[in-house]
């Protein structure tokens, strides 16, 4: 066995827990978010597809981001913290892109988004959301031998 | 009367968020005491699902649709519960904080199943 096998052994045995600490609320307010988005759009699309489909299929898409998210928060290790990353910092971008469209141009969504005007309706809680998270994430590496 | 158990309901999500929000603060994790707090909150949302439930039954209409009626009863019974649960595996005090979040969904719920049924 090389050294190389023996590390990789060792990441294997002890994946890098997220969800301890703070990762437990994060956990919790991505959860919320999940059913939050996923019920919303769902029952919007059933529902009222029409009125607002750009507006609609953007919250479904937030809440398959969110799911993601908390999927890989409670799966732990180093790829899931890696994946995590990457879908917060596409999460910050969707609400920087999605918020500033509605402010710019709220003719384009007759409805609101999850993500509109920066997740206002949400208590800001979208876009605080992945900047504590970011944070959260790069310091589980730092911790993490 | 429905509004009064909503009202009821939100208070005292918030003042659960506040309690666990303080044991936060001292850096405890939450006790027995905290979850006989949630039990009784948790007890309020499950008498408002149960109320509603009746009143839906009996014919009222909710302003705003009865499937989001539901839905918000719900994730309103569902909330605390699931927070306490985290905060069980988690024994510090971002567990007190995790069930203090908790409360303050839940209160942001009420306001919102207060809308949604119409006043």
């Amino acid at each position: 066995m090389t050294s190389g096998e023996a590390e990789v052994a060792t990441t294997e045995d002890r994946p890098a827990r997220l969800i301890s600490g703070p990762g437990v609320l994060l956990v919790w307010l991505y959860g919320v978010m999940v059913v939050g988005a996923v019920s919303r759009s769902a029952y919007q699309i059933a529902t009222d597809f029409g009125r607002a489909p750009l507006a609609y299929t953007l919250s479904a898409v937030a809440g398959v981001v969110y799911g993601f998210i908390t999927y890989t928060l409670v799966r732990g290790g180093e790829r899931a913290r890696r994946a995590a990353l990457v879908c917060c910092a596409a999460e910050l971008v969707g609400v920087l892109v999605v918020g500033t469209w509605t402010l710019v141009e709220p003719s384009a969504f007759p409805d609101a988004t999850v993500w509109s005007d920066y997740g206002m309706g949400y208590l800001f809680i979208p876009v605080l959301l992945p900047l504590s998270a970011l944070y959260w994430l790069r310091r589980a590496r730092a911790v993490t031998p | 009367m429905f509004a009064a158990l909503m009202l009821v309901t939100g208070v005292a999500a918030l003042l659960l968020a506040a309690w666990c929000g303080w044991a936060a603060s001292r850096d405890q994790p939450t006790k027995d005491w905290h979850f006989i707090g949630m039990a009784v909150v948790t007890v309020l949302a499950l008498v408002q699902l149960v109320v509603g439930i009746v009143l839906l039954a009996r014919g009222e209409k909710p302003e705003q649709g009865t499937t989001i009626f539901v839905a918000y009863l719900l994730g309103a019974f569902a909330c605390v519960p699931a927070a306490g649960f985290m905060s069980l595996a988690e024994r510090s005090k971002w567990g007190s904080v995790t069930v203090a979040a908790g409360g303050v969904v839940l209160a942001v719920l009420e306001v919102r199943l207060y809308d949604i049924w119409g006043g």
